[in-house]
């Protein structure tokens, strides 16, 4: 199984970006680096408007929001309003 | 109008509409006279409408998001100027990471977005003409917003002053430069592998993301801010140019071999400029993050191995030279950096001689080669540097005709050996650094004997006139180049940082 993994900017918006992550996929590792956060997983990472919406407070969060954020990520992408999801095949 | 139900458009909707609805059939011109560069590399595409931009970003959002993007950027940046940013530095040494940054990197992202706006206008499918569209904005965008970061160093330390011209004139700079070059003048197809697969996706987390975190470890908020929002970009980039990849490997099982051989030489080509970053993150940052090895091992073996197992479902398979690449991590940067400090007359930025506390990192990050191969050589520099008679090459390097480095590197399987690759054609002999950039000559040599090396130019065009030669590349002697130890940014900085924390008048 290949590691994918999402590289965010350690900042006050992302924080709860992280921590809603961390919920929606539990076997995730979150290494703090300074000034960013690297989230590894197996295989798969799922990325959920819903929890974020909920642990931020904001019913309109807009999951591209991630965009502004976003450090790096590797993995093959699959995105819509509900979920981004990192993956590899193999 | 019903505006309730227009906002619940969903993404992928959104998407079709603001993408393909958008795409114009020609009606008195055919698609070949309009599209005239799409077959000649012998890529076949049957349906441009399965390239999807997996993010699904349209116009409309990708303005609002970058908007947003710029006032971060000039709100950090504004305070940092505002605040003496630059006294906050762990040490002014660090700046001869950014000088290099700026000389060698940061116009080649004006030269992506030259390459992106053609490739936008050279390609058929609307999905990937908004996706290229969307890229050299960015780029552009980069290259503007380093160049202005990094323009408040400007104001108080040496060699920044002319990174326009020395990105076409100065040696070092000249290996990025022909890299782009060498993109820019390849097909629409060859320039999405080049920089949109190679550079963007299996490199680009090396450049930034290890390097830009150091930046932030030693203080300069400028670059940091800089790095990140430039990399918040390259994520998009990325997709962009994985897409791209498994686009073309589905579309025609012909084009296998045509996309191989554009890995294979465009993972090698990039592998080589990357060495020049080896030896900024292990020497030049004073407080550093991780080595070189350190960030190869997480971003290079565990994250291209993953995507090359990914791609193997396509039948290809991980670059040619993948191996010399790895076998030659624990020596590049100790290379570069004993190669740039002897030739410190030519550097519009400052070398120096690594601490002994220094030495120690470098031999518990680079257990099997430091203390063996580089340690005994520096410690050599360090004795003639305090008798007076400090190591300095003031010859010119055999420079490769395919990655324009100096031939410093040795063979892969013996580090006490120089590696040195000769081909003669039409009559001329050609030099190489190694094995990956010979292979690339040979399979184009037509393109590569135009090459502008600026050793040999230097003879041909100023007779060896070497004070001619600085002017020519906008470097002061005295002030830009030599040791960082006794330079006038060194003065400034340890003075300024001095008064900063005291009310002396």
């Amino acid at each position: 199984m290949s590691t994918v993994f999402l590289a965010l900017q350690a900042n006050e918006e992302t924080r709860q970006i992280i921590e809603a992550i961390q919920q929606d996929n539990p076997e995730a590792r979150v290494n703090r680096e300074p000034a960013m956060v690297k989230i590894d997983a197996e295989g798969k990472l799922v990325v959920r408007r819903e929890t974020i919406a909920e642990i931020m407070g904001r019913d309109d969060f807009d999951l591209q929001e991630l965009h502004i954020n976003l450090i790096s990520l590797g993995g093959n992408v699959d995105e819509d309003e509900d979920s981004l999801t990192i993956s590899w095949n193999a | 109008m019903d505006t309730a139900a227009k906002k619940k458009l969903g993404l992928k909707e959104k998407y079709r509409l603001l993408t393909r609805d958008l795409g114009w059939t020609p009606s008195y011109r055919t698609h070949e006279e309009i599209h005239p560069y799409l077959t000649y590399e012998g890529i076949k595409i049957h349906d441009w409408d399965k390239w999807e931009d997996p993010f699904r970003l349209t116009m409309d959002s990708y303005w609002k998001y970058q908007a947003e993007k710029e006032r971060k950027f000039y709100a950090i940046i504004d305070a940092h100027a505002q605040s003496n940013g630059h006294l906050n530095l762990t040490d002014a040494r660090y700046l001869s990471a950014i000088k290099l940054f700026l000389q060698a990197i940061s116009p080649n992202e004006y030269c992506a977005h030259k390459g992106f706006a053609r490739a936008g206008r050279e390609f058929v499918g609307v999905g990937t003409q908004v996706a290229c569209q969307m890229q050299a904005l960015d780029e552009m965008r980069h290259a503007q917003t380093q160049i202005h970061a990094m323009s408040n160093y400007n104001r108080y330390y040496e060699g920044f002053h002319a990174f326009a011209q020395q990105r076409d004139r100065i040696w070092y700079a000249t290996v990025p430069r022909s890299f782009f070059d060498d993109a820019m003048t390849a097909g629409p197809f060859e320039f999405m592998i080049a920089i949109g697969f190679s550079f963007e996706y299996v490199l680009t987390n090396l450049l930034f993301v290890p390097f830009m975190s150091g930046a932030a470890y030693n203080g300069d908020l400028a670059t940091v801010t800089f790095g990140f929002s430039a990399q918040s970009d390259e994520a998009r980039h990325m997709t962009l140019g994985l897409e791209c990849i498994k686009f073309m490997l589905e579309q025609d099982p012909d084009n296998l071999p045509i996309v191989q051989g554009w890995i294979d030489k465009w993972f090698w080509r990039g592998i080589r400029i990357l060495g020049l970053v080896g030896a900024m993150m292990d020497y030049m940052l004073p407080k550093r993050v991780m080595s070189w090895r350190e960030a190869w091992n997480i971003y290079g073996v565990e994250n291209g191995n993953a995507l090359f197992r990914d791609l193997a479902r396509y039948g290809i398979k991980p670059p040619k030279h993948w191996e010399d690449a790895e076998k030659s991590i624990d020596h590049v940067p100790h290379q570069f950096m004993l190669a740039l400090y002897q030739w410190n007359f030519g550097t519009a930025f400052h070398t120096w001689i690594p601490s002994d506390d220094d030495f120690d990192w470098l031999s518990k990050k680079y257990p099997d080669t430091f203390d063996r191969y580089y340690r005994p050589r520096w410690e050599h520099v360090k004795k003639l540097a305090a008798a007076g008679t400090p190591f300095k090459n003031v010859g010119l390097a055999r420079l490769c005709q395919c990655c324009q480095l100096p031939c410093i590197f040795t063979e892969p399987d013996d580090p006490t050996l120089t590696c040195h690759r000769e081909v003669v054609y039409r009559g001329e002999t050609y030099h190489f650094c190694s094995d990956g950039c010979q292979h690339i000559f040979e399979n184009e040599p037509e393109k590569y004997i135009q090459a502008w090396m600026p050793m040999p130019a230097l003879f041909r065009e100023m007779q060896g006139n070497i004070p001619q030669w600085m002017d020519w590349v906008g470097m002061v002697d005295g002030k830009d180049n030599h040791d960082y130890v006794g330079s006038q940014d060194e003065k400034n900085f340890n003075q300024w940082r001095a008064m900063a924390a005291s009310n002396s008048l």
